[in-house]
């Protein structure tokens, strides 16, 4: 049990760190992921099928997540649309485009093919069981995302995106089109989100158009239990790390309602009512730590 | 240097909302000017400003510095020869990440790249550069801005811009949010860097001493139009009372035009 939750957590992990990207970094709220995580499900997938090398068809499945991204950011910065509606308008045309990309069908099985998973398991096998060598293979490949995330972050471009995200104005000051910036930005995120898609298809075995459906919903969720974890901190790798923390915190409790739920009479279908309400409840809670904060304040002030 | 001819600023054009915020204004800013700006509220010197830094674009006339036509260019790209300073203090900087992590990013202007040039010859030269305010800084350098004060994060934006070296500042009105003491503080560093490293520049006040006491020039602006603008000599003959007695002269001439006007319809 606890293999599987780690391993599911880890493998949303890097969609979380995506959803960091846009929603705390770049302070753009990017819906587009609910379009992208599926898209990159069903390009790896696709290209499997098609014989791919399984390398390549994971960096296809990344590029396709760049480009929902930039599309987006590009409605956005062009046609002067909210950045949730440029979001909602990427996401519902790549609703179609999934389906297509997936020769029409809403669901492809991959269950008798050879994906990245079957080996690197087939790789190790005999030496360790088979979930330990997948729990493995993920803690390297997420460690080895969020390490490039925070180089990124580090770099000139990386931090003055992560300037932008606080002050605009400041970036525009420097002489740098903060357009530029968003579209790296939420592009990057949803390269991140599509790799996430990608290896979350090899895991259960199939691309699903509707395995987005409150994809970004369990990322803000998966952050907002992560920055829980530790005071205010303003170094990115502590960040990264909370996020990928509170990914697997938020499928911990999902796959207890998964199987313990029926104990309260609890249905599957009503697991994204839990998700809406935890974050209401975390919202609750962190709205009440920051007032408490401003009470002392006010009293030391007194 | 750089020069607006005929501009003007219309807001809101055909609708009831119409607002003439600049008319036809003509201005010549040579090099090494220190221009003062002076005028009541919404007498359009702030929106002078956005014009110069191409946060707005004119609705006539045109814009040029040294002798290459600007008038179309978005303000990002002028951002590289126009440094600005805005009355709050916290626009010029990034209260969620270090001191050292904001100067290097206002240290070069222009696009970044995947490249890390933050290393300890950097911090030397930041903290080198920073003893320069005598605020205390340099010893900070890893904490984040919103530890800091108005003040001192005004400063900073103010050395910064100055580094930069850029063809012509644009101050707008950027002590008024700082307490006395501060203000002076960040005045007198203003004056310094502006006579060291000989900066064309304009500032917008509200302090009429101040108008009179800095800079070789003085511009009075009322009702989207600059209506006095004195230099050299003349200027530095000024006192606070020759300004007011100028301005209420000005102002009083203008009311009237207003009476004739709405007598007429």
């Amino acid at each position: 049990m606890i293999e599987a939750i780690l391993v599911e957590g880890l493998i949303y992990g890097i969609m979380v760190l995506g959803v960091f990207i846009t929603f705390r970094v770049l302070d753009f709220p990017d819906l587009t992921v609910d379009g992208s995580f599926p898209l990159g499900a069903a390009l790896m997938v696709q290209c499997i099928l098609l014989g791919t090398n399984i390398w390549v068809a994971l960096l296809v499945a990344f590029i396709g997540g760049v480009l929902a991204g930039v599309t987006t950011a590009l409605i956005h910065n062009h046609l002067k649309v909210p950045n949730l509606l440029a979001g909602i308008l990427t996401m519902t045309m790549l609703y179609s485009i999934n389906i297509r990309i997936m020769g029409n069908r809403a669901n492809v099985p991959v269950l008798k093919e050879e994906t990245i998973l079957s080996k690197v398991s087939e790789l190790f096998s005999g030496i360790l069981p088979d979930e330990y060598i997948i729990l493995i293979f993920f803690v390297i490949v997420v460690g080895i995302i969020k390490v490039l995330v925070d180089l990124f972050f580090r770099t000139d471009l990386g931090m003055t995106i992560g300037a932008m995200g606080n002050n605009e104005q400041m970036v525009i000051s420097q002489g740098v089109n903060p357009k530029t910036l968003k579209t790296i930005g939420v592009g990057l995120s949803n390269g991140l989100v599509a790799i996430s898609g990608a290896f979350a298809a090899q895991y259960l075995g199939f691309a699903d158009v509707g395995l987005g459906q409150g994809i970004v919903v369990t990322g803000l969720a998966s952050v907002m239990i992560g920055e829980f974890l530790v005071m205010k901190s303003n170094r990115i790798g502590v960040l990264t790390i909370c996020a990928v923390a509170g990914s697997i915190i938020f499928h911990g409790v999902m796959y207890l309602g998964r199987y313990y739920g029926y104990l309260i009479e609890m249905t599957p279908n009503d697991l994204n009512l839990i998700k809406g309400l935890l974050i209401i409840v975390l919202l609750i809670v962190t709205q009440s730590k920051k007032l408490k904060k401003f009470s002392i304040m006010a009293m030391v002030n007194k | 240097m750089i020069a607006l001819r005929n501009v003007s600023m219309v807001f809101n054009p055909g609708t009831v909302n119409e607002n003439q915020a600049i008319s036809t204004i003509n201005l010549r800013v040579k090099a090494g000017d220190f221009i003062t700006v002076i005028g009541s509220n919404g007498a359009g010197k702030s929106t002078l400003f956005n014009l110069i830094a191409g946060t707005i674009i004119p609705t006539e006339g045109s814009l040029s510095l040294n002798g290459r036509t600007i008038t179309h260019e978005p303000e990002y790209k002028r951002a590289r020869y126009i440094g600005r300073i805005f009355q709050n203090p916290l626009l010029g900087t990034a209260s969620n990440m270090s001191l050292e992590d904001n100067m290097m990013i206002t240290y070069k202007k222009g696009f970044k790249w995947l490249k890390r040039s933050l290393n300890n010859r950097m911090r030397d030269y930041f903290r080198s550069e920073l003893t320069q305010l005598k605020m205390g800084l340099e010893e900070r350098m890893k904490e984040n801005l919103s530890m800091f004060s108005g003040g001192q994060r005004q400063a900073l934006t103010l050395l910064m811009m100055v580094l930069s070296k850029p063809d012509l500042i644009l101050l707008d009105e950027h002590t008024a949010a700082l307490d006395p003491k501060n203000a002076q503080i960040v005045l007198e560093l203003t004056h310094k860097f502006i006579r060291e490293y000989k900066l064309t520049s304009m500032m917008i006040t509200h302090n009429m001493s101040h108008a009179i006491e800095f800079g070789n020039r003085l511009l009075m602006m009322d009702k989207g139009e600059i209506i006095f603008d004195v230099e050299g000599e003349e200027k530095q003959a000024l006192t606070v009372e020759k300004l007011i007695e100028k301005f209420h002269q000005i102002r009083h001439k203008s009311f009237e035009n207003d009476r004739t006007l709405l007598s007429v319809e």
